[in-house]
C-alpha cells in the first residue's frame, strides 16, 4: 500500500504540468531516463511522400513517351544539332546578345547614374528613355529600326541648325548593327533598373566613409559603391541576359537568320523534320542558358567576398567533399 | 584655393547654423578648440551633436556660418563677399586630413582589413608599397596585425572599430572626429576601443569626440560642451560640466545617463 502511493507520487512530480498530465500518459523516472538516450523521432510528413510519389508518376509517364513517341524522331537530331547551318545560328545569336549584354551593362550604368543624378534634365530625359523602351514590345523596336531608312535616309550629327556630318543609313548600319542596337536600346531599359536597385542597395554609410577619407569620386564610385552594387546587380542582371537570349529569336522577324530563325526556316524547307528541329534548337537554348548559369555561380562568388564569414562551397567542392567523406566515413567533413 | 585664416586654434566653428528643411538643427554655434586637447561633446539625441562634428569635415553642409581647421577654412572659401563651396576635389582633399570615425564603422566589407586602410592614401597617390607598410604598422598601433587579410565581417564589433580608427589616422591628421564610437558596440567591447582612443592623446592630436560615456568623459576629457536643441548650454572642464553643472537641462541631462 504504500509502495503504490510513493510510485503515484513518483509520476506526479514527472508530469510537466497538470493539463498535459491527463492527455499524456505517466512514465516512472527510469523509464524516462531510459528513453533520454535513445535518438528523438521526428514527425514524419506523409503528404510530403503521397505528393512526391505523385509528381514522379507524372514525370516518368512523360519521360516514357519520350522513347515510346516515334513522332520525337531521335535519330535526326544528333545530326542536325552540329550541322553547319545551325552552327551559324548560334553563331549569330551568341553575337547579338554578347554585344547587346556588354552594351546594355554599360549602358545601363549610364542610364540609372543620369536618372539618379541631382541635374533635372539627365534625370529626367533617362526616365523618359526608361519609359518609352520599357513600353514598347522589342519587335516593334526592331521594325521600326529595320524601316530607320525609310524614314531617315541619311543619319548623322552636327550642332542643332548648324553644320551636320552626315552617312546613309544603310552604308552605316548593316542588319546585324541594326538587330544589337534594337535589342541593347530595349535592354538598357531594364538593365538601368537592375543597376540602379544595386546602388540604391548600398549603405549610405558608404558614400560617407569614402567622402571622410576623401577618396577622389571616381574611384568612391568603382571601388567602393559598384563592387557592392554588383552582389545584389549580377543575379538580376544574368537573369536579364537570359531573357536577351531568347528575345534575340525575335531578329529572326527582320530577316536575320540566329538559331532560331534558321530552326525555323529549316522546318521549312524539310518538313518531316520540324520537331526533331525544334529539339536542336531547345537543346542548344538549354545549353547556352547552363553555362550562362555556372558563369553566374562564381561571378556571384566573387561579390561575394566579405558577406559570408565562410565562402559558400563550389559544386566541385561538395562532390569532392562528399567522396571524401564516404570514404573516411567522417561525417564532420561533409 | 583655400584661403588661410590665421589661428592658434586647431577647430574654430562659428555661428553654425543649419536646419532640416524647417527643423533647425543648430541655431548658431560658436566654438574654439585649442591644439592637442580632447573635447567631449555630450547631450540629449537629436540636440544637434552629430550634425556639428559632421560639419566639421563638411559631411554636412552649413546655411550659416564656416569652420576653420588647422587655419584654413574647409569646404567654402571667403570670394566676393559671399562664403561659397568648394569644388568637390577640393573637398575631398581637405577631409583626407580630418580623420573621422562613425559610429558603425562603416568599413568597405568587400575589402580586407589592409585593403580598408590603403585604400584612400593610395587613392590619392601613395605607391601601393608604402601605403600596406602604413597600414600595418597601424594595424600593430591597434592591436590587430594578425588581421590583415581578414574581410570587417569576420570581426568583432570592437575590432572593427579599432580598424576604422586605424584607417582613420592613414594621413596622420592633426584633427580626429569620433561620432559616438561606441554607442554600436556590446558593452564588453567598448573598453577596447575607448583603450585605443585614449592612447591617441596626448602627443599634438585634437580630438572631438560625440558621446555618452560620461566616465570617459571625466577621465579623458578636457574640455566638455554640453548642446541640446542646437546651443551650446553649457562648456568647460569635466569637473565644471559634468560634476557641478549650473544649468537645469545640463543636470536633467546628466541625472538621466549617469
Amino acid at each position: 500500500m504504500t509502495n503504490t502511493i510513493r510510485e503515484l507520487d513518483q509520476r506526479i512530480r514527472l508530469a510537466p504540468s497538470s493539463t498535459q498530465a491527463e492527455s499524456t500518459p505517466l512514465l516512472d523516472r527510469a523509464e524516462l531516463a531510459r528513453l533520454g538516450t535513445r535518438r528523438v523521432a521526428r514527425l514524419s510528413h506523409p503528404g510530403q511522400w503521397i505528393a512526391a510519389a505523385l509528381v514522379l508518376v507524372l514525370v516518368l509517364n512523360f519521360a516514357q513517351t519520350l522513347f515510346t513517341n516515334p513522332s520525337w524522331e531521335w535519330a535526326k537530331v544528333p545530326t542536325w544539332l552540329f550541322s553547319p547551318a545551325i552552327l551559324t545560328g548560334l553563331q549569330l545569336t551568341l553575337l547579338a546578345t554578347a554585344i547587346s549584354a556588354v552594351v546594355s551593362f554599360v549602358g545601363g550604368i549610364v542610364v540609372a547614374l543620369a536618372r539618379m543624378s541631382a541635374n533635372p534634365v539627365l534625370s529626367t530625359v533617362s526616365w523618359f528613355y526608361v519609359w518609352v523602351f520599357r513600353s514598347l514590345p522589342l519587335i516593334l523596336v526592331l521594325l521600326f529600326l529595320f524601316n530607320l531608312g525609310n524614314l531617315y535616309p541619311a543619319i548623322g550629327i552636327g550642332i542643332p541648325f548648324g553644320p551636320q556630318l552626315q552617312v546613309g543609313t544603310y552604308t552605316l548600319l548593316t542588319p546585324l548593327a541594326l538587330g544589337v542596337i534594337g535589342l541593347s536600346l530595349s535592354e538598357i531599359a531594364y538593365s538601368s533598373e537592375v543597376v540602379r536597385a544595386g546602388l540604391l542597395s548600398v549603405d549610405q554609410g558608404q558614400h560617407e566613409a569614402a567622402k571622410a577619407l576623401g577618396i577622389p569620386r571616381r574611384r568612391q564610385f568603382t571601388r567602393i559603391v559598384l563592387p557592392q552594387a554588383l552582389r545584389s546587380i549580377v543575379p538580376s542582371y544574368v537573369n536579364q541576359i537570359v531573357g536577351l537570349i531568347k528575345a534575340s529569336s525575335l531578329l529572326f522577324y527582320v530577316s536575320l537568320l540566329d538559331l532560331f530563325g534558321v530552326a525555323q526556316n529549316l522546318g521549312s524547307t524539310y518538313p518531316t523534320d520540324v520537331i526533331p528541329l525544334l529539339v536542336v534548337a531547345t537543346i542548344w537554348y538549354l545549353v547556352l542558358t547552363s553555362v550562362i548559369s555556372v558563369i553566374q555561380f562564381y561571378i556571384e562568388r566573387f561579390y561575394a567576398r566579405g558577406v559570408f564569414r565562410v565562402l559558400p562551397l563550389t559544386p566541385f567542392q561538395k562532390v569532392r567533399r562528399a567522396i571524401a567523406s564516404a570514404f573516411t566515413n567522417d561525417r564532420s567533413v561533409a | 584655393m583655400s584661403i588661410a585664416v590665421q589661428t592658434r586654434t586647431a577647430v574654430e566653428i562659428h555661428n553654425a547654423v543649419k536646419a532640416y528643411g524647417d527643423k533647425p538643427v543648430l541655431r548658431g554655434i560658436d566654438l574654439e578648440v585649442a591644439p592637442g586637447t580632447v573635447t567631449v561633446i555630450i547631450g540629449p539625441s537629436g540636440s544637434g551633436k552629430s550634425t556639428l562634428l559632421r560639419a566639421i569635415n563638411h559631411l554636412e553642409k552649413l546655411d550659416e556660418g564656416f569652420v576653420v581647421v588647422g587655419g584654413e577654412l574647409i569646404g567654402v572659401r571667403a570670394h566676393r563677399g559671399r562664403i561659397r563651396e568648394l569644388k568637390e576635389k577640393d573637398i575631398l582633399r581637405q577631409r583626407s586630413r580630418i580623420g573621422f570615425v562613425f559610429q558603425n564603422f562603416n568599413l568597405f566589407p568587400h575589402l580586407t582589413i589592409l585593403e580598408n586602410i590603403t585604400e584612400a592614401p593610395i587613392s590619392l597617390g601613395t605607391a601601393p608599397a608604402a601605403a600596406k607598410e602604413l597600414a600595418r604598422s597601424l594595424l600593430a598601433s591597434v592591436g590587430l596585425d594578425d588581421k590583415e587579410h581578414a574581410y570587417p565581417r569576420q570581426l568583432s564589433g570592437g575590432q572593427q572599430q579599432r580598424v576604422a580608427i586605424a584607417r582613420a589616422l592613414a594621413f596622420d591628421p592633426e584633427v580626429i572626429l569620433f561620432d559616438e564610437p561606441t554607442s554600436a558596440l556590446d558593452p564588453e567591447l567598448v573598453g577596447e576601443v575607448l583603450a585605443v582612443i585614449r592612447s591617441l592623446t596626448g602627443n599634438g592630436r585634437t580630438l572631438i569626440v560625440v558621446t555618452h560615456e560620461i566616465r570617459f568623459a571625466r577621465e579623458v576629457g578636457d574640455h566638455v560642451i554640453f548642446i541640446d536643441d542646437g546651443v551650446i548650454v553649457e562648456q568647460g572642464t569635466p569637473d565644471a560640466v559634468l560634476d557641478h553643472p549650473h544649468h537645469l537641462r545640463t543636470q536633467n541631462f546628466l541625472s538621466k545617463v549617469l
